[in-house]
């Protein structure tokens, strides 16, 4: 077993073993610091795969950015282990029986291909910040530009939401 | 590193994801949730660019194979404009309903 086998492992366990945590875990506070985690073997796995530009905005965006946000917003409520709704016993184990069920069939069908096909680890230039940045540029300029007025429309959107209703009188 | 490694950790994260939506009632862990399943494709999606890597095809341009980098880049600025707005319907209805628990929005049921 060679060290990059051995470093996927490790990553793979961490990510699996932190998403198990986020979902068992009764403070809200706790699934956040979880999350986190998982998203920083995400990361380890772009780097793994080369992914160099992918595994800093990983970092930045979603553990950075989104996360703090759902922090923020955890804190703002005051939301703990005592305040978390609890659902009933027996529909968490259906919940869990469901998706192992899914989880069972789709890796039996994943089992069954015998063609093996190797993923490039640790070289390779698709994934350097030069090469994207031409491809997002020259062949992406469109979507590039329709998704700033997504983020415009999203930022309108959550003020609008967000704000105070102060015509209704209840 | 075959691909089918790949392709089980993320249906492995993807799962998880779909059980804590199941399972959980907390409307902010339930889009955590959500942001997990959308990690797991994009996981995928970077597997398969270096996949198609390998191939005599995308030796001959450098571009060919950076497509799914820049689909996993849209794909996490939809997720951060989508995190922006449903922050705010969560924290709108913790307003209205003083909870988060999604029980309580069952008033379309009578």
């Amino acid at each position: 077993m060679n060290l990059t086998t051995l470093v996927f492992i490790l990553l793979s366990v961490m990510a699996i073993g932190s998403a198990i945590m986020m979902i068992s875990s009764k403070s809200p506070v706790h699934s956040v610091l979880w999350l986190i985690v998982v998203f920083f073997a995400i990361s380890g796995h772009y780097i793994l795969l080369n992914a160099q530009f992918l595994a800093i905005v990983n970092i930045i965006v979603y553990a950075g950015a989104i996360m703090v946000l759902f922090l923020f917003v955890v804190m703002l409520m005051n939301l703990n282990a005592e305040t978390e709704p609890v659902k009933n016993y027996r529909l968490q184990l259906v919940g869990v029986i469901t998706g192992g069920a899914l989880l069972l069939v789709l890796v039996s069908a994943v089992m069954k291909i015998d063609v093996e096909q190797l993923v490039e680890m640790k070289v390779g230039d698709q994934g350097l910040i030069k090469v994207l940045g031409m491809n997002l540029f020259k062949n992406y300029v469109v979507p590039f530009e329709i998704s700033s007025v997504l983020f415009l429309s999203a930022m309108i959107g959550a003020v609008v939401i967000g704000k105070k209703d102060e015509t209704a009188n209840h | 590193m075959d691909i089918k490694a790949y392709i089980i950790l993320s249906l492995a994260l993807f799962t998880i994801g779909i059980v804590g939506v199941l399972v959980r009632r907390n409307a902010i862990i339930i889009f955590m949730c959500v942001e997990l399943m959308l990690n797991a494709v994009n996981l995928l999606l970077v597997a398969f660019s270096k996949m198609h890597a390998m191939s005599t095809a995308a030796k001959a341009s450098p571009y060919f194979a950076s497509d799914a980098q820049v689909f996993v880049f849209f794909i996490m600025v939809v997720a951060a404009a989508e995190v922006s707005v449903g922050l705010a319907i969560i924290v709108m209805m913790y307003r209205n309903v003083h909870t988060v628990d999604v029980n309580f929005l069952n008033r379309l049921k009578n």
